[in-house]
């Protein structure tokens, strides 16, 4: 066990750490509710960029609109906060014109999968080598808790008083029935598997999805009685079944939890490689 | 000197050409009827000189892609018709928002909504201008020969770089279709454009600074100066602002950085004006028309001559009166059912009467029908 004096050490590493990475010009506090779960992905994507020595200059955050898509704001990367849903093909064309750029999106269940669901899977089949991290939290925040794709059926939100008569998404199958060739997820209760998956989606060559299940206790939480914050991380907790596991269970048994884990890592050829491929043929290089 | 070398074009095919001799190097875009042949020729093109061309999953995609390619350092463009630019103005409003350069080609189709895939039409001119919503100010040209889709396409991409904004160029499906004889300039013929970048040290650099022109030096992506860009309305660090003693600057700025400069972005053609009691104003396919009509018509005496736009926004308000101030008569010919002349009817003086003519069917206007409505209004 650590001492009272080796945790608080490494508390104040870590938020040394945050301090490098925030935009020093940026006014603060952020518009995140206190308690947010876009903060803890924040921290474990900084902490990932950091241990794997990447430098300022060469990442690139790309958002769509949203609570979550704020976050490239905050940081001193190059940042493109761009319009509803549209984070990946602008991250495409970002990637694309300079591949040697580390292009990270920051996106939403909304953004990612209701108005930009159409370029999700198309990013994923492409397989271009960006990440993207999609913080689910199961709602739409900025606009005040409307219903979103992964609103679970029967649960409520603004517009859906009654309880939701609708199906939901899982992200992050989608994702991996669309093409995209790293895939997991984790939760912001399992901070420490989080920041090793961001790590991870990093340094994959091809799309990277890491799906970031969040509280947005203000809305989802209040509207579904699930309480406050601390209470939502231990949903989060009680929820979890890691991948390994999972395997040996029945559709059944895994309805209504939340698979974490690595739960696709495979290999395939990237997009902006082959083509340049193309260029290297017409010029004559072997 | 050598000769050059002339080639038989499609008008798609020569705003692929002008593109690369203006720096073009990222294309990204989606199949959409009449516009098709200019992502077929990046496609071919583009890989042989190291650029890159993408096509998209959609319309949206597209100018999303080439907005962040824009972003990133590369002159960039997309190609696309009605539908497809329907789909896009909501992003080209955010590379007004960003102040990012990129050429957008409209081949213009009928419409409305599907319309008439394979004919011509110049409906979206009020598109052009005022498509995505909120303020800002618009540049659009247009060519009426293949060998202008070429030179267009330049002044094209050398007005978005000059000005840090976005610009169409607006062709008819007649011109894009056609075939004709060009000659592809040598390099240095045509002054070519580069967006102006940062001189200062990363720490100095105001993304979005005032500057006297109202044009601030752009940095790419991975260049360096690390900055945000954002739809919302921003400061000039590009932060998010509310603040109304920092919103109406923005916008100012917007327009402004146009609008001081825009006697130096238009450009018309004019025939047979000297003495003209009459003026046929036009631009696109129907101004061939007109310069065919003028010419039979002065053989038999009639005092009319033409004008072409090149530039169709910013309208050249001031040119236009000047041109026209010996005129008791204009005729506004347009492939649809009247948007120029609206324009013309805001500028002209009372004193001048206003005529129209009009094809909305397919079809193109032809120097008889323009003869026929000459004959009309003498």
């Amino acid at each position: 066990m650590a001492t009272v004096k080796e945790t608080n050490q490494a508390e104040k590493q870590k938020s040394d750490v945050m301090l490098q990475y925030l935009r020093p010009k940026k006014k603060f506090p952020s518009v995140w509710c206190a308690g947010c779960g876009n903060g803890t992905v924040m921290g474990a994507i900084i902490r990932a960029i950091d241990k794997l020595g990447y430098s300022k200059d060469e990442v690139v955050m790309v958002s769509g609109i949203g609570c979550s898509s704020r976050m490239p704001v905050y940081l001193d990367f190059s940042s493109l906060h761009t319009t509803h849903g549209r984070a990946l093909p602008y991250a495409t064309g970002v990637k694309f014109a300079k591949p040697h750029l580390k292009v990270i999106v920051i996106t939403g269940d909304g953004d990612a999968l209701a108005i930009g669901g159409n370029h999700f899977i198309h990013a994923c089949r492409r397989n271009i080598d960006i990440t993207a991290i999609l913080i689910n939290n199961y709602i739409y925040g900025m606009t005040g808790g409307q219903g979103s794709p992964t609103t679970p059926s029967k649960a409520f939100s603004t517009t859906t008083p009654y309880g939701n008569v609708e199906k939901h998404f899982n992200p992050s199958e989608l994702a991996m029935a669309a093409g995209a060739t790293f895939v997991g997820r984790t939760t912001v209760y399992h901070v420490p598997q989080m920041e090793k998956m961001i790590t991870q989606a990093l340094e994959h060559k091809g799309f990277s999805l890491v799906e970031a299940v969040s509280n947005c206790h203000t809305y989802f939480g209040r509207l579904n009685r699930q309480g406050d914050p601390v209470a939502m991380l231990k949903m989060f907790k009680d929820l979890a079944v890691p991948a390994a596991r999972a395997k040996n269970m029945t559709p059944e048994e895994l309805e209504g939890k939340l698979v974490t884990g690595v739960l696709q890592d495979i290999e395939k050829t990237e997009f902006c490689d082959e083509y340049q491929k193309v260029v290297d043929a017409h010029r004559g290089v072997k | 000197m050598a000769i050059k070398k002339r080639h038989l074009m499609l008008g798609n095919l020569a705003c692929v050409h002008g593109a690369i001799y203006a720096g073009m190097r990222f294309f990204a875009g989606y199949p959409i009827t009449p516009s098709t042949e200019v992502a077929e020729g990046c496609a071919r093109e583009l890989p042989k000189i190291g650029g890159k061309f993408i096509q998209m999953e959609d319309e949206i995609g597209s100018i999303a892609a080439i907005v962040g390619a824009s972003v990133a350092g590369l002159k960039s463009m997309t190609a696309t018709s009605g539908p497809g630019y329907s789909l896009m103005v909501e992003n080209i409003g955010y590379a007004y928002m960003t102040e990012t350069p990129v050429v957008v080609i409209n081949v213009q189709r009928g419409g409305p909504s599907t319309g008439m895939p394979t004919k011509g039409s110049q409906a979206d001119t009020m598109q052009a201008r005022w498509g995505t919503h909120g303020d800002y100010t618009a540049i659009a040209v247009a060519p009426s020969t293949v060998q202008e889709c070429l030179t267009e396409t330049i002044r094209a991409f050398n007005l978005a770089e000059r000005f840090r904004t976005p610009v169409t160029v607006l062709l008819d499906e007649v011109i894009a279709h056609s075939r004709e004889m060009v000659t592809i300039p040598e390099k240095g013929e045509f002054k070519v454009y580069d967006r102006v970048k940062p001189t200062c040290t990363p720490e100095e650099y105001v993304p979005f600074e005032m500057t006297p022109n109202g044009v601030s030096p752009m940095a790419g992506f991975g260049e360096g100066y690390r900055f945000n860009v954002t739809g919302l309305t921003h400061d000039t660090m590009g932060f998010t602002t509310n603040r109304p003693e920092e919103v109406s600057p923005k916008l100012d700025k917007l327009a402004n950085k146009i609008l001081k400069y825009r006697d130096e972005t238009v450009k018309m053609r004019t025939e047979m004006m000297d003495g003209a009691e009459i003026a046929f104003i036009s631009y696109g396919s129907v101004s061939r028309a007109a310069l065919q009509a003028v010419m039979l018509a002065r053989k038999a005496g009639v005092k009319v001559g033409t004008v072409q736009l090149y530039t169709i926004w910013p309208f050249p308000e001031k040119q236009l009166r000047e041109i026209c101030a010996g005129c008791k008569k204009v005729i506004v010919g347009e492939l649809n059912m009247g948007q120029m002349i609206y324009e013309v009817e805001r500028v002209l003086p009372n004193n001048i009467k206003i005529h129209s003519i009009q094809r909305y069917d397919g079809e193109f206007l032809t120097p008889m029908q323009l003869l026929e409505k000459l004959d009309e209004v003498l």
